[in-house]
């Protein structure tokens, strides 16, 4: 197996990396499971821990900033959910990946497997975890009576890509942090600093004139590619370029670091 | 080297030369002339103040189906790093590896081993790492069971398990499917007197018929009882191969 590895090259190496990731399926959905079963092992609401963290934020949230921006909390609320889980499932990629490979070591160093299960069963419980805060947000939409109808279902693809983008970053973010161990740290303030900056508790409209501030993070469209749906509107078309053109982006830096670094992901950690 | 005549090589290394960077380490902070006389890798700088662990230098064998081969030398020869650039672990920058056939690494008995899942549970979590499928682990699992001898502790958490007994559960795992290559490090010796007669029948009968077996080890009579050739590794470079018996004997007049 090895010989013909030599033949064919980095690039063939980091495809068969893929290929055997997508054939050990069982094994990164059972690690994954394992994961979150580990996380809240003897505790009695287990994951939904985090689902009444984030009921809780999310009421406390929607009653108090639908008074600052002066808006009906029907309408506030359910957006401030919407918003919050999915920046709960980006920003834990982006704060967790630095230890993708670094916290695998044991694994990676006693037998081969792909690089890229590692971050197939990093996806998979994050993903998980995402679905544990979603009965939030159809509580609220049944509270608040909004139904948004069946342009909510764009929120499937939008989600698709999401999670296409937290695996590209997550495999970037987890080589460079094999390497370079201060980069987890770094990711971490720059996510709250995003957080921040991001309308997910705050309105684009909030912003008055300067609404274009909203409109150059690359991480409003991330978040609103899911959100918009969600509220029963359809992205805009902006919105749809934007999250396209990240994820080319992101698909083709990440391959490149991929095909040039895997080799080295092992003498790293 | 392997040519593509050479069926029956399994494993062959090629001139391999495997180095490690070390970053954690201020390379000012080591002084200029520490080149340490021992027996481990020699410790180089590198280009731009680099410290580089210089693990295998140069390193050429092959094997040939019904080989057994012990690696022996002292701590930081080179063992360890053979077995897992063996098992495509690391990949050399010099040199070639080639290995033929699955491989069943076995240098950490506690590898996905979670301690408050059952013996079945992680005789499943282990098989799907050594890259079996689903209905193969199906297949497998009453030999397996069988081979364990731990009866009802299978449905015990493993956190109730002794050290010889996640010992017994692993190598069964390792050995069930016949790996072409089975790589084994140190901890062999944690089993007791009746066990490890029964891994060794059990692995002499599969690696006859097809399949090479290297086992690193400071134990030098297990070597010689287990192995057919050996390899003695001193400073990551190859000090002498032959016998088995022949090596151990060398090895032992130099200590």
């Amino acid at each position: 197996m090895l010989e013909r590895r030599e033949l064919i090259g980095q690039f063939n190496l980091a495809i068969a990396d893929l290929a055997g990731a997508a054939r050990l399926r069982p094994l990164w959905i059972r690690l994954g499971w394992n994961d979150i079963l580990h996380r809240y092992r003897r505790s009695t609401l287990g994951p939904f821990w985090s689902t009444a963290n984030m009921a809780i934020t999310v009421v406390a949230l929607g009653l108090v900033y639908s008074q600052i921006f002066n808006m009906p909390v029907g309408q506030l609320m359910p957006y401030v959910c919407a918003g919050l889980i999915v920046w709960g499932f980006i920003s834990s990629i982006l704060i967790e990946a630095g230890n993708l490979f670094s916290g695998s070591e044991s694994y990676i160093k006693q037998v081969r497997l792909p690089y890229l299960l590692y971050v197939c069963r990093f996806l998979f419980s994050k993903t998980i975890i995402f679905a544990h805060d979603l009965p939030i947000y159809i509580a609220l939409i049944l509270y608040f009576k909004i139904w948004p109808g069946a342009v909510a279902l764009y929120a499937i693809p939008g989600f698709l890509l999401l999670v296409i983008n937290g695996g590209l970053v997550s495999l970037s973010i987890g080589m460079a942090s094999a390497r370079f161990r201060d980069i987890p740290r770094i990711v971490a303030s720059l996510a709250q600093i995003v957080f921040l900056i991001t309308p997910i508790i705050w309105t684009p409209d909030a912003l008055g004139p300067r609404a274009y501030l909203a409109y150059v993070n690359p991480f409003f469209h991330l978040i609103e590619i899911v959100r918009a749906p969600l509220l029963g509107l359809l992205p805009s078309a902006q919105t749809v370029v934007v999250t396209l053109a990240i994820t080319a982006i992101n698909l083709l830096a990440t391959a490149l670091f991929f095909i040039r670094y895997r080799s080295r992901i092992a003498y790293w950690i | 080297m392997a040519t593509e005549k050479d069926n029956d090589i399994i494993v062959s290394l090629d001139r391999v030369s495997v180095s490690f960077p070390v970053y954690q380490v201020e390379s000012r902070s080591l002084k200029k002339q520490l080149l340490f006389q021992g027996s481990a890798g020699k410790i180089r700088r590198g280009g731009s103040h680099k410290v580089v662990i210089e693990a295998l230098r140069d390193v050429s064998f092959s094997l040939k189906a019904g080989d057994r081969l012990a690696l022996i030398g002292a701590n930081g020869a080179g063992k360890t790093t053979t077995l897992r650039t063996i098992a495509g672990i690391f990949e050399p920058i010099h040199g070639k590896v080639v290995a033929r056939g699955r491989i069943s690494p076995m240098f950490d008995i506690n590898l996905g081993i979670d301690a408050d899942l059952s013996g079945f549970d992680n005789i499943r979590i282990r098989a799907l790492l050594l890259g079996l499928s689903p209905n193969a682990i199906d297949q497998y699992l009453p030999e397996i069971v069988e081979f364990t001898e731990l009866g009802e502790y299978l449905d015990m958490p493993v956190r109730t398990y002794s050290a010889g007994m996640i010992l017994r559960l692993s190598f069964a795992v390792a050995t069930c499917f016949k790996p072409e290559i089975l790589l084994m490090d140190e901890w062999i010796l944690a089993g007791d007197a009746h066990f490890m007669g029964k891994a060794e029948a059990r692995v002499q009968g599969f690696v006859e018929r097809a399949s090479v077996m290297v086992l690193a080890s400071h134990n030098l009579d297990l070597c010689s009882r287990w192995c057919t050739t050996g390899i003695w590794f001193d400073q990551g470079r190859i000090r002498d191969q032959g016998p088995v018996d022949e090596v151990i004997r060398q090895y032992r007049k130099s200590v």
